[in-house]
Protein backbone atom coordinates (compact mmCIF):
# COMPACT_ATOMS: atom_id res chain seq x y z
CA UNK A 1 0.00 0.00 0.00
CA UNK A 2 0.71 3.61 -0.40
CA UNK A 3 4.11 3.30 -1.87
CA UNK A 4 5.29 6.83 -2.20
CA UNK A 5 4.14 8.10 1.21
CA UNK A 6 5.99 6.75 3.98
CA UNK A 7 5.98 7.90 7.82
CA UNK A 8 7.92 11.03 7.00
CA UNK A 9 5.42 12.39 4.70
CA UNK A 10 2.88 12.37 7.22
CA UNK A 11 5.11 13.69 10.07
CA UNK A 12 6.02 16.52 7.90
CA UNK A 13 2.76 17.25 7.78
CA UNK A 14 2.09 17.51 11.13
CA UNK A 15 4.90 19.75 11.30
CA UNK A 16 4.40 22.20 9.01
CA UNK A 17 0.80 22.30 10.38
CA UNK A 18 2.24 22.95 13.98
CA UNK A 19 5.08 25.33 13.14
CA UNK A 20 1.81 27.33 11.10
CA UNK A 21 -0.49 27.42 14.31
CA UNK A 22 2.69 29.17 16.18
CA UNK A 23 3.12 31.39 13.84
CA UNK A 24 -0.69 32.14 14.14
CA UNK A 25 -0.50 32.39 17.56
CA UNK A 26 2.00 35.14 17.53
CA UNK A 27 0.55 36.95 14.65
CA UNK A 28 -2.92 37.19 16.18
CA UNK A 29 -2.00 38.50 19.49
CA UNK A 30 -5.09 40.38 20.23
CA UNK A 31 -8.22 38.37 19.07
CA UNK A 32 -8.81 35.77 21.67
CA UNK A 33 -10.85 33.72 19.32
CA UNK A 34 -8.23 33.00 16.24
CA UNK A 35 -6.15 32.32 18.91
CA UNK A 36 -8.11 29.12 20.29
CA UNK A 37 -8.71 28.08 16.77
CA UNK A 38 -5.02 28.32 16.26
CA UNK A 39 -4.42 25.70 19.64
CA UNK A 40 -7.13 23.46 18.04
CA UNK A 41 -4.79 23.47 15.36
CA UNK A 42 -1.64 22.79 17.22
CA UNK A 43 -4.40 20.03 18.39
CA UNK A 44 -4.98 18.41 15.09
CA UNK A 45 -1.34 18.43 13.98
CA UNK A 46 -0.37 16.32 17.25
CA UNK A 47 -3.08 13.95 17.01
CA UNK A 48 -1.83 13.94 12.87
CA UNK A 49 1.41 12.78 14.11
CA UNK A 50 -0.29 10.22 16.62
CA UNK A 51 -2.25 8.40 14.09
CA UNK A 52 0.54 8.58 11.33
CA UNK A 53 2.67 6.43 13.95
CA UNK A 54 -0.38 4.06 14.73
CA UNK A 55 -0.49 2.77 11.40
CA UNK A 56 3.19 2.76 10.81
CA UNK A 57 4.32 0.84 14.05
CA UNK A 58 0.95 -1.43 13.82
CA UNK A 59 -0.16 -0.32 17.55
CA UNK A 60 -3.69 1.07 18.43
CA UNK A 61 -3.22 2.37 21.51
CA UNK A 62 -1.89 5.76 19.36
CA UNK A 63 -5.28 6.03 18.09
CA UNK A 64 -6.61 5.75 21.75
CA UNK A 65 -4.67 8.26 22.52
CA UNK A 66 -6.10 10.59 19.99
CA UNK A 67 -9.48 9.45 21.06
CA UNK A 68 -9.07 10.97 24.24
CA UNK A 69 -6.73 14.58 23.02
CA UNK A 70 -10.15 14.97 21.01
CA UNK A 71 -11.99 14.44 24.75
CA UNK A 72 -10.24 17.02 26.05
CA UNK A 73 -9.48 19.31 23.21
CA UNK A 74 -13.57 19.64 22.71
CA UNK A 75 -14.11 20.38 26.78
CA UNK A 76 -11.03 22.71 26.79
CA UNK A 77 -13.03 24.64 23.77
CA UNK A 78 -16.34 24.39 25.39
CA UNK A 79 -15.11 26.28 28.63
CA UNK A 80 -12.80 28.25 26.52
CA UNK A 81 -15.53 30.19 25.16
CA UNK A 82 -17.58 30.16 27.93
CA UNK A 83 -15.07 32.08 29.58
CA UNK A 84 -15.17 34.47 26.89
CA UNK A 85 -18.41 35.32 26.72
CA UNK A 86 -18.01 35.97 30.34
CA UNK A 87 -15.11 38.13 29.90
CA UNK A 88 -17.24 40.00 26.39
CA UNK A 89 -20.33 40.65 28.89
CA UNK A 90 -18.14 42.09 31.49
CA UNK A 91 -15.58 44.13 29.85
CA UNK A 92 -16.60 44.56 26.31
CA UNK A 93 -14.02 43.24 24.41
CA UNK A 94 -11.27 40.27 23.57
CA UNK A 95 -8.20 42.05 23.14
CA UNK A 96 -5.91 40.63 24.52
CA UNK A 97 -3.74 43.89 25.66
CA UNK A 98 -6.62 45.55 27.42
CA UNK A 99 -7.30 42.41 29.52
CA UNK A 100 -4.97 44.03 32.45
CA UNK A 101 -7.00 44.27 35.40
CA UNK A 102 -4.81 42.35 37.50
CA UNK A 103 -2.20 44.25 37.19
CA UNK A 104 -3.40 47.59 39.04
CA UNK B 1 2.53 8.60 -8.65
CA UNK B 2 -0.06 5.97 -7.31
CA UNK B 3 -3.38 7.24 -6.37
CA UNK B 4 -2.37 6.89 -2.81
CA UNK B 5 0.00 9.46 -3.07
CA UNK B 6 -1.78 11.75 -5.17
CA UNK B 7 -4.73 12.04 -2.84
CA UNK B 8 -1.76 12.00 -0.04
CA UNK B 9 -0.73 15.62 -1.89
CA UNK B 10 -3.61 17.13 -2.47
CA UNK B 11 -5.51 16.77 1.23
CA UNK B 12 -2.28 17.90 2.30
CA UNK B 13 -2.04 20.95 -0.19
CA UNK B 14 -5.71 22.05 0.95
CA UNK B 15 -4.84 21.61 4.59
CA UNK B 16 -2.22 23.45 4.73
CA UNK B 17 -3.44 26.32 2.31
CA UNK B 18 -6.45 26.66 4.79
CA UNK B 19 -4.59 26.33 7.96
CA UNK B 20 -2.69 29.39 6.31
CA UNK B 21 -5.89 31.04 5.29
CA UNK B 22 -7.18 30.19 9.12
CA UNK B 23 -4.33 32.33 10.79
CA UNK B 24 -4.24 34.99 8.33
CA UNK B 25 -8.42 35.44 7.22
CA UNK B 26 -9.63 38.90 7.48
CA UNK B 27 -12.80 38.46 9.52
CA UNK B 28 -13.65 35.55 12.45
CA UNK B 29 -16.12 34.07 10.88
CA UNK B 30 -13.85 33.52 7.22
CA UNK B 31 -10.82 32.36 9.98
CA UNK B 32 -14.14 29.47 11.65
CA UNK B 33 -14.78 28.35 8.35
CA UNK B 34 -11.33 27.70 6.75
CA UNK B 35 -10.99 25.59 10.45
CA UNK B 36 -13.76 23.62 9.23
CA UNK B 37 -12.21 22.64 5.64
CA UNK B 38 -8.87 22.12 7.52
CA UNK B 39 -10.71 19.62 9.71
CA UNK B 40 -12.36 17.67 6.72
CA UNK B 41 -9.08 17.49 4.76
CA UNK B 42 -7.07 16.37 7.72
CA UNK B 43 -9.99 13.40 8.35
CA UNK B 44 -9.63 12.67 4.46
CA UNK B 45 -5.65 11.69 5.47
CA UNK B 46 -6.75 10.35 8.48
CA UNK B 47 -8.82 7.56 5.54
CA UNK B 48 -5.33 6.94 3.76
CA UNK B 49 -3.96 6.01 6.93
CA UNK B 50 -6.97 3.57 7.61
CA UNK B 51 -8.44 5.56 10.85
CA UNK B 52 -11.66 5.12 10.01
CA UNK B 53 -13.59 5.56 12.66
CA UNK B 54 -11.32 8.30 13.92
CA UNK B 55 -11.87 10.23 10.85
CA UNK B 56 -15.31 10.04 11.32
CA UNK B 57 -15.15 11.17 14.74
CA UNK B 58 -13.15 14.55 13.78
CA UNK B 59 -15.99 15.55 11.45
CA UNK B 60 -18.95 14.63 13.83
CA UNK B 61 -17.20 15.90 16.82
CA UNK B 62 -15.35 19.00 15.64
CA UNK B 63 -16.94 19.83 12.23
CA UNK B 64 -20.52 19.26 13.79
CA UNK B 65 -20.15 20.49 17.14
CA UNK B 66 -17.02 22.64 18.08
CA UNK B 67 -16.73 24.67 15.34
CA UNK B 68 -20.73 25.43 14.93
CA UNK B 69 -20.01 26.68 18.79
CA UNK B 70 -16.96 28.60 17.75
CA UNK B 71 -19.53 30.14 15.33
CA UNK B 72 -22.68 30.75 17.35
CA UNK B 73 -19.53 32.97 19.87
CA UNK B 74 -18.51 34.61 16.73
CA UNK B 75 -22.19 35.92 15.51
CA UNK B 76 -23.24 36.75 19.04
CA UNK B 77 -20.12 38.61 20.43
CA UNK B 78 -20.00 42.25 18.59
CA UNK B 79 -16.40 42.65 17.56
CA UNK B 80 -14.77 44.91 15.62
CA UNK B 81 -12.04 43.16 13.52
CA UNK B 82 -10.50 46.07 12.22
CA UNK B 83 -9.33 47.26 15.82
CA UNK B 84 -8.15 43.22 16.87
CA UNK B 85 -5.99 43.27 13.58
CA UNK B 86 -3.91 46.72 14.41
CA UNK B 87 -0.44 46.00 13.96
CA UNK B 88 -1.22 42.53 12.46
CA UNK B 89 2.12 42.36 9.92
CA UNK B 90 4.38 44.16 12.67
CA UNK B 91 4.61 40.61 14.39
CA UNK B 92 5.38 39.21 10.95
CA UNK B 93 8.94 38.79 11.73
CA UNK B 94 8.86 37.43 15.25
CA UNK B 95 6.56 34.51 14.68
CA UNK B 96 7.94 33.78 10.98
CA UNK B 97 11.39 33.26 13.19
CA UNK B 98 9.60 31.22 15.75
CA UNK B 99 8.09 29.50 13.29
CA UNK B 100 10.86 28.66 10.62
CA UNK B 101 13.15 27.67 13.77
CA UNK B 102 10.02 25.03 14.62
CA UNK B 103 10.43 24.10 11.56
CA UNK B 104 14.39 23.71 11.50
CA UNK B 105 13.95 21.57 14.92
CA UNK B 106 11.42 19.30 13.24
CA UNK B 107 13.68 18.32 9.97
CA UNK B 108 16.77 18.03 12.80
CA UNK B 109 14.85 15.25 14.75
CA UNK B 110 13.33 13.86 11.66
CA UNK B 111 16.64 13.76 9.68
CA UNK B 112 18.18 10.94 12.07
CA UNK B 113 15.32 9.15 11.46
CA UNK B 114 13.03 6.96 13.85
CA UNK B 115 14.83 3.52 12.58
CA UNK B 116 11.39 1.80 11.75
CA UNK B 117 10.47 -0.98 9.16
CA UNK B 118 8.72 0.70 6.28
CA UNK B 119 4.97 0.12 6.59
CA UNK B 120 4.66 -2.46 9.24
CA UNK B 121 1.47 -3.58 8.71
CA UNK B 122 -1.41 -4.27 11.86
CA UNK B 123 -1.74 -7.43 13.26
CA UNK B 124 -3.67 -9.81 11.32
CA UNK B 125 -6.37 -10.15 14.09
CA UNK B 126 -6.47 -6.22 14.22
CA UNK B 127 -7.01 -5.96 10.71
CA UNK B 128 -9.83 -8.54 10.58
CA UNK B 129 -11.85 -6.75 12.89
CA UNK B 130 -12.17 -3.94 11.30
CA UNK B 131 -10.76 -0.23 12.48
CA UNK B 132 -13.75 0.81 14.79
CA UNK B 133 -14.39 -2.85 16.03
CA UNK B 134 -10.34 -3.25 17.48
CA UNK B 135 -10.72 1.03 18.90
CA UNK B 136 -13.57 -0.33 20.93
CA UNK B 137 -12.20 -3.90 21.61
CA UNK B 138 -8.73 -1.54 22.98
CA UNK B 139 -10.92 1.18 24.85
CA UNK B 140 -13.06 -0.89 26.89
CA UNK B 141 -10.66 -3.83 27.88
CA UNK B 142 -7.01 -2.00 28.49
CA UNK B 143 -8.03 1.72 28.72
CA UNK B 144 -11.47 1.51 30.32
CA UNK B 145 -10.30 3.70 33.55
CA UNK B 146 -9.26 6.50 31.51
CA UNK B 147 -12.01 6.05 29.41
CA UNK B 148 -14.55 6.43 32.84
CA UNK B 149 -12.44 9.76 33.49
CA UNK B 150 -12.81 11.50 30.12
CA UNK B 151 -16.61 10.75 31.02
CA UNK B 152 -16.41 12.91 34.04
CA UNK B 153 -14.51 15.01 32.25
CA UNK B 154 -17.15 15.94 30.00
CA UNK B 155 -19.61 16.52 32.55
CA UNK B 156 -17.46 19.10 34.18
CA UNK B 157 -16.91 20.76 31.17
CA UNK B 158 -20.86 20.78 30.65
CA UNK B 159 -21.30 21.85 33.76
CA UNK B 160 -18.61 24.09 33.87
CA UNK B 161 -19.89 26.09 30.66
CA UNK B 162 -23.45 26.36 31.76
CA UNK B 163 -22.78 27.60 34.92
CA UNK B 164 -20.41 29.99 33.65
CA UNK B 165 -22.89 31.38 31.10
CA UNK B 166 -25.85 30.87 32.67
CA UNK B 167 -27.64 34.80 33.62
CA UNK B 168 -29.82 34.59 36.61
CA UNK B 169 -33.11 36.34 35.26
CA UNK B 170 -34.75 38.92 38.11
CA UNK B 171 -38.16 38.20 37.25
CA UNK B 172 -38.08 34.37 37.44
CA UNK B 173 -39.63 33.44 40.41
CA UNK B 174 -37.99 30.17 41.86
CA UNK B 175 -38.37 27.45 44.81
CA UNK B 176 -36.11 27.51 47.66
CA UNK B 177 -36.26 23.65 48.87
CA UNK B 178 -34.53 23.79 52.41
CA UNK B 179 -36.16 26.88 53.20
CA UNK B 180 -39.44 25.06 52.48
CA UNK B 181 -38.67 22.12 54.67
CA UNK B 182 -37.29 24.21 57.40
CA UNK B 183 -40.41 26.59 57.75
CA UNK B 184 -42.14 26.46 61.19
CA UNK B 185 -45.31 27.27 62.18
CA UNK B 186 -44.94 29.84 63.69
CA UNK B 187 -43.09 31.77 60.41
CA UNK B 188 -46.68 31.18 58.47
CA UNK B 189 -49.15 32.99 60.82
CA UNK B 190 -49.27 34.26 64.05
CA UNK B 191 -52.69 34.05 67.18
CA UNK B 192 -53.48 37.52 67.69
CA UNK B 193 -55.32 37.69 71.41
CA UNK B 194 -57.95 40.15 70.72
CA UNK B 195 -61.52 41.08 72.80
CA UNK B 196 -64.36 39.67 70.64
CA UNK B 197 -66.58 42.01 69.02
CA UNK B 198 -70.08 41.88 70.02
CA UNK B 199 -72.35 42.86 67.46
CA UNK B 200 -74.83 44.96 68.38
CA UNK B 201 -78.70 43.94 67.67
CA UNK B 202 -79.81 45.22 63.80
CA UNK B 203 -81.85 47.50 63.99
CA UNK B 204 -84.43 47.56 61.38
CA UNK B 205 -83.81 51.36 59.72
CA UNK B 206 -87.12 52.70 59.62
CA UNK B 207 -86.86 56.83 58.68
CA UNK B 208 -87.74 57.80 62.11
CA UNK B 209 -84.80 55.84 63.48
CA UNK B 210 -82.75 58.27 61.11
CA UNK B 211 -83.66 61.65 62.69
CA UNK B 212 -83.06 60.40 65.77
Amino acid sequence: MSAGITLYHYLTLGGFLFALSVVGIFMNRRNLIVLLMAIELMLLAVNMNFVAFSHYLGNMDGQVFVFFILTVAAAESAIGLAILVVLFRNRSTIAVDELDTLKG
Amino acid sequence: MNTTSALFYLFSAVLLVSAFMVITARSTVHSALYLVLAFFNASCVWMLLRAEFLAITLVLVYVGAVMVLFLFVVMMLDISTDKLREGFWSHFPLAGFIGVLIALEMYLVMKSGFNLPAAKAMPEAVMKLGNTRALGVEIYTQYLYPLQVAAVLLLVAMIAAIALTMRQRKDSRSQNPSEQVRVKAADRFRIVKMDAVIEAPSVPKTPEGDKA
